[in-house]
This record gives C-alpha cells, structure tokens and sequence, in this order.
C-alpha cells in the first residue's frame, strides 16, 4: 500500500516517480479462444463434459457390447483385457454399462434442466407481473419448495412404474419452484426499470413487454441456474436409480450399476467404482461449466462467491 | 417483535396446508384400490362396494381431504399398508438414529464451514482460497453416495478405525453410538460443507471491505478478532440462511446415507416404503420431513433479530 518514492534522484532533478503496473493485461486474446483463456474453468468443464457428450452419443463404436447381454458363466470377473471394468452380478459387461449409462445421465440431466427451465420460466414471469395470480402461485412454490427435492422426486417415484420419462417428470416437478422464484425475483426488479415505465408509457400492451423487454434479461441468470439444475438432476436420477426408486434396473445408468454393486461391495468394490468415477466426473464438469459461466456473465461474482 | 413472530407462525400454514394437499393427493392417485385390498381375492365386486362405502372412499375428494387433515392435527397418520402398525408409532421407532444422524452432521459441518469459508475470504484470491473453493465444487459434484462408499472403503474396511455399518442406541452408551455415526455423518456432511463454505466466503468478503473493518484495523485490533468478532457478526444472516436452506440437502441425504450404512432411520423406513408401495408411511414420512424443514426455516427466519440489531419488525 505504500505509495511511489523518489529515492535515488539527483538532487535538483525531478524525476518521475516509478509506478507499479497497475493495469496487468486483461485481454488474453479475442473470440472463442480468448474467452476459454480468460474463464478457464468454463474451458476444463466444457472439455469434459464435451468428452462424455462423445462417449454417449458413440456409445456403440467404442468396443461395447450389448450392455443388457446377461453371461452367467462369467458373474462378478475383476478388469480385464476382455471386460476393463470387469463384470457384474449376471455377467454383463461394466464397461458397456458403464458407457451406455452417460446415455441416460445426460439425457435426463439436459431433458430435467430444458423442461424445468422453460416451465419455471413461464410461471415466474406470470407470477411477476400479474398481481392475482402472483399471490396463488407463490404459495403452491413455497409448499412444493418445503419438500426437500428428492423426497418430492421419491414420493412421485412412487406412484408411477420406473421409466426414464416418469424419472425426468419428477424431477422436473421438483426443480421448477426454484426456477419460478428465481425469475420471479428477476421480473420484480425489472419491472422498476425506468425503460419498462416508458414502454408502458409508450402504449406497449403487457405481453409484448413481458416478451421484448423483460424475458431477454431473464436469459443470462436462466442459463447459470440451469447448469445447476442439471447437474442436480444427474445426482438426483443416481439417487433414485441407487435405492431402487428410479429407472427399472436393466436400464444401464450409473445410479442402478451402483444399486446393483451394492451388495457385493465389500468383495468386488470395482463395480461401484466405474460408475461412481464417472458419474462424479459428469457433474463436476456441468458445475465447473456453470461456475465459470456464471463468473463470465457477472465478473462481479466472480470476486463474490 | 411478538406480532412478528405470530405472523410468520401464521404464515407457514398455507405452506404446510399446500404440502397436506400434496401429499394426500399422492395417496388418491395411488395406483391400486385399498377396497380391493382388504376384500381379498375372493370378493364379489358388491363386497368391494360395500368396503368401498364403509371406508367413506366413494365420498368426494375434498371432503376426505379434510377428515384425513382432521385426522393428522389428532395425531394419526393412518396404518402402514405393510406391517399394520400405525404410522406414527413406526416413525417413532425410527427417529433417533435419523435425529443423531442430522444433529452430528450440522454441528460437524457448521463447526469446519463456517472457518474454512472465514480462511478462503480472508486469504482470497491466494492458494488456500483456491483449494478451499476446489474442495467446495468437488463436495457439490461427487454424490453423497460415493463419498459414504469411499469413506467405508478406506477408514472400516482397509484401516479398521471405524465400523463398517450399523447403529447403536445412545443408551448403550456415547461412543459406540457416536462410533457409528463418523461416517455417515462426514459423508452426509461433505456437500452441506461446500454448501455453507462458500457462502460464508462470499458473505465475509462483502463485509471485510466496508469501512469499519478499517477503522478497527487501524485501531490495532488482531487479525482473529477482525475476523471472527466484527466480520462473521455481520456476515451471519446469510450463513444462517443457508444453513436453514441446506437442510433440505441433509434430509435428502440422509435417505441415502442410512440405505449404505444401514442405519435402521426415518431415511431407511423411507426407501423401505417406497419399494413395497406403502403409501400412508410415504405420506407420514414426507410431511414429517417437510415440518421439520418449515419448521427450522422459520426459526432461522425468527433468529434475524437477534444476529443483527438492525433488522426490526
């Protein structure tokens, strides 16, 4: 914190004092590159998850086979050249199974974080800009919202047969209210934006501002909360597929691999291993990928949390 | 102050009422029909319809809404499906170990957060920072499952410190019941950690930059008590915040945590249920749940006044 000091000069001459660099280089380069450069965790998140995105959609050419074919003769074999993660408990093959369930991770964590999203966001806007329904509406999210979220997805669970489609409506149910309250607090603080009182102003009907001047705004918080949602849509599939709550178990998803692994841990603990590394490996590049966002979108943020 | 209090109280009722709602109606669309059930396989369908009248299920829908509503303000929750007991006497055979389980775990987590999230602010932007921050993204990406497995893995099956799974009754004694709840209480509280860290951080960070922080600088106060007396005071309403929000991540949790560890919990009674379709235990379980979440979010709400003088209703 001490300031420049003139020490050294000759006496009868100023010299200028020497500054510390106060201004190091920000710009790292320009476009997609430079951005990447600047946010790295945005970059290592994206790679990553870029990575099983690939795994999941080239699932059948990566040396798989069919990950539901049983092989009772070879139950519960440790890695090998033949099986790399070994076997489980009816001699399927881990590996296929374990690259099949990126499948289903991503399916239901992408599907859980583009329907929620799209339905919280109607609801929140609504509930922000028409008074009655603001009122109803918020109290049916405060009483979903006290339900801890995947006891909501749980008791859903259990009232329909497990499917992934059953297991992405309910967790889809329980992400909403966070979405609706999030852009709800969004369109509240809009809507006193000087440039919303000229347009109503100006004659502008309430849908055509909703849609024009507020929703845009909505966009860049919605984005960050939905890499959060489908993050926790991935563990929250785990869950339920682990205890057994979740898609049916010849279903090849991490959560039922594991669920499957369960009884044997103690002796053959690489079959909950695979799936585990794999599935932590996902989320963590879904939250790096939010994180970095969010800090991009906000640099504020970025010093914040 | 008292007028505050009363109408928070008041408020929380709609909440619980739209979770009644919800919860009921779970066992209304219930697949299965409870008539059929206690008929038995040999029942004529007029037997059922008999069953059916007897047991008030033909009368509409909100007037069996409000008798079961009735029926929980005295105390019943209805009979399991399963075992024939009453929901309630089941939920209490299963509250301690859930109850140990979650207090260790917020006393755990709080007790390690709140001075991790204090070093990473007042550190910031230096290595201890970044590897306080790093553990917090990985406690929020590796599932609490996966950690309570590698946790049994390294520390009751490869080292032999601590039991492998189980529960002991506190009244067997203090250490084999807090022996059984190491584990699942650091595995538990891995992502509540994260949680509560981070918030902490972002909170001092806010506070130390304001100007009395200075000023008691200036005036020669140490580093520790800059930081723990004058910033976390301040810093607090949004850590206690987050510590009442988090609960719901313990509730979720702990239904996992007790199916790994086999602890015989409310989390246990919960999957039990779930697999044999037992829906009036469902339905006891998620309102409990929800109560006790309400009902720490509304003390947090009420401890506002006492962590900052400023806040005044």
């Amino acid at each position: 914190m001490s300031g420049p000091t003139i020490t050294s000069a000759p006496p009868g001459i100023a010299v200028a004092p020497e500054l510390p660099d106060l201004l190091p280089a920000v710009n790292l380069g320009r476009g997609a590159v430079g951005f990447l450069r600047r946010h790295p965790a945005v970059a290592v998140g994206g790679a990553l998850l870029l990575f099983m995105l690939l795994i999941a959609v080239f699932a059948p050419y990566l040396g798989t086979v069919d990950p539901t074919a049983l092989a009772p003769a070879r139950r519960t074999r440790p890695p090998s050249a033949e099986h790399w993660f070994g076997t489980d408990m009816l001699g399927r093959d881990l590996y296929s199974r374990v690259i099949y369930g990126a499948r289903v991770s991503l399916l239901v964590g992408f599907s859980v974080a583009a329907f929620a999203s799209l339905v919280g966001l109607a609801i929140g806007l609504v509930a922000g800009f028409v008074r009655w329904a603001d009122a109803v509406v918020m109290r049916v999210m405060d009483g979903l919202m006290s339900i801890p979220p995947i006891l909501l997805a749980v008791a859903l669970m259990a009232l329909t047969r497990g499917s992934v489609g059953n297991v992405i409506l309910a967790i889809t149910i329980a992400e909403i209210p966070r979405v609706a309250r999030l852009v709800r607090s969004v369109v509240l603080s809009l809507r006193e934006q000087p440039y919303v009182d000229a347009a109503v102003a100006a004659g502008t009907r309430t849908p055509m501002i909703m849609l024009r001047h507020i929703l845009p705004n909505t966009v860049a918080p919605m984005t960050v909360q939905a890499t959060y949602i489908c993050a926790s849509a991935m563990i929250i599939e785990a869950i339920l597929s682990f205890i057994g709550a979740g898609t049916p178990p010849i279903t090849p998803s991490w959560g039922n691999i594991m669920a499957e692994g369960r009884a044997l841990w103690q002796v053959k603990p690489f079959i909950v291993f695979f799936p585990a590394v794999f599935l932590s490996l996902t989320v963590l590049s879904v939250n790096l990928l939010g994180d970095g966002w969010r800090d991009a979108l906000d640099p504020r943020m970025a010093k914040g949390l | 102050m008292l007028a505050y209090v009363v109408r928070r109280v008041i408020a929380t009722v709609p909440v619980m009422a739209v979770v009644a709602f919800f919860v009921f109606s779970l066992l209304y669309i219930a697949p299965g029909d409870p008539a059929a059930v206690i008929a038995g396989d040999q029942a004529t369908p007029a037997d059922v319809e008999r069953i059916r009248q007897s047991l008030g299920l033909d009368r509409p829908f909100l007037i069996r809404f409000g008798e079961w509503v009735w029926q929980i303000l005295h105390g019943d929750l209805g009979t399991s499906i399963f075992t024939n007991l009453p929901v309630t006497t089941m939920m209490a055979q299963r509250f301690e170990p859930t109850l140990s389980l979650m207090l260790i775990t917020l006393t755990f987590a709080v007790a390690v957060a709140v001075p991790i999230g204090v070093l990473a602010a007042w550190k910031a932007g230096t290595w201890i920072d970044r590897v306080i921050m790093g553990f917090a993204i990985f406690g929020f990406s590796v599932p609490v499952f996966v950690i309570a497995y590698l946790l049994a893995f390294v520390f009751a099956l490869e080292l032999e410190w601590l039991p492998v799974q189980g529960y002991t009754p506190l009244a067997e004694g203090i250490w084999p019941w807090f022996e059984n709840l190491i584990l699942p209480a650091v595995a538990l509280g891995c992502v509540y950690i994260a949680l509560i860290a981070r918030i902490t951080r972002a909170a001092m960070l806010e506070v130390l930059q304001q100007d009395y922080i200075r000023t008691a600088r200036a005036k020669g106060i140490g580093q520790g008590g800059i930081l723990f007396v004058h910033a976390l005071k301040n810093a607090s309403v949004p850590i206690v915040t987050v510590i009442g929000i988090g609960v719901a991540l313990l509730i979720g949790g702990a239904v996992v945590t007790e199916s790994v560890f086999a602890i015989p919990g409310l989390g246990r009674l919960t999957v039990d249920a779930i697999l044999r379709r037992d829906y009036p235990v469902i339905q006891g379980v998620v309102l409990l749940f929800s109560f006790v979440y309400v009902l720490v979010n509304l003390l947090v709400d009420l401890s506002y006044t006492l962590l900052d003088p400023r806040i005044r209703y």
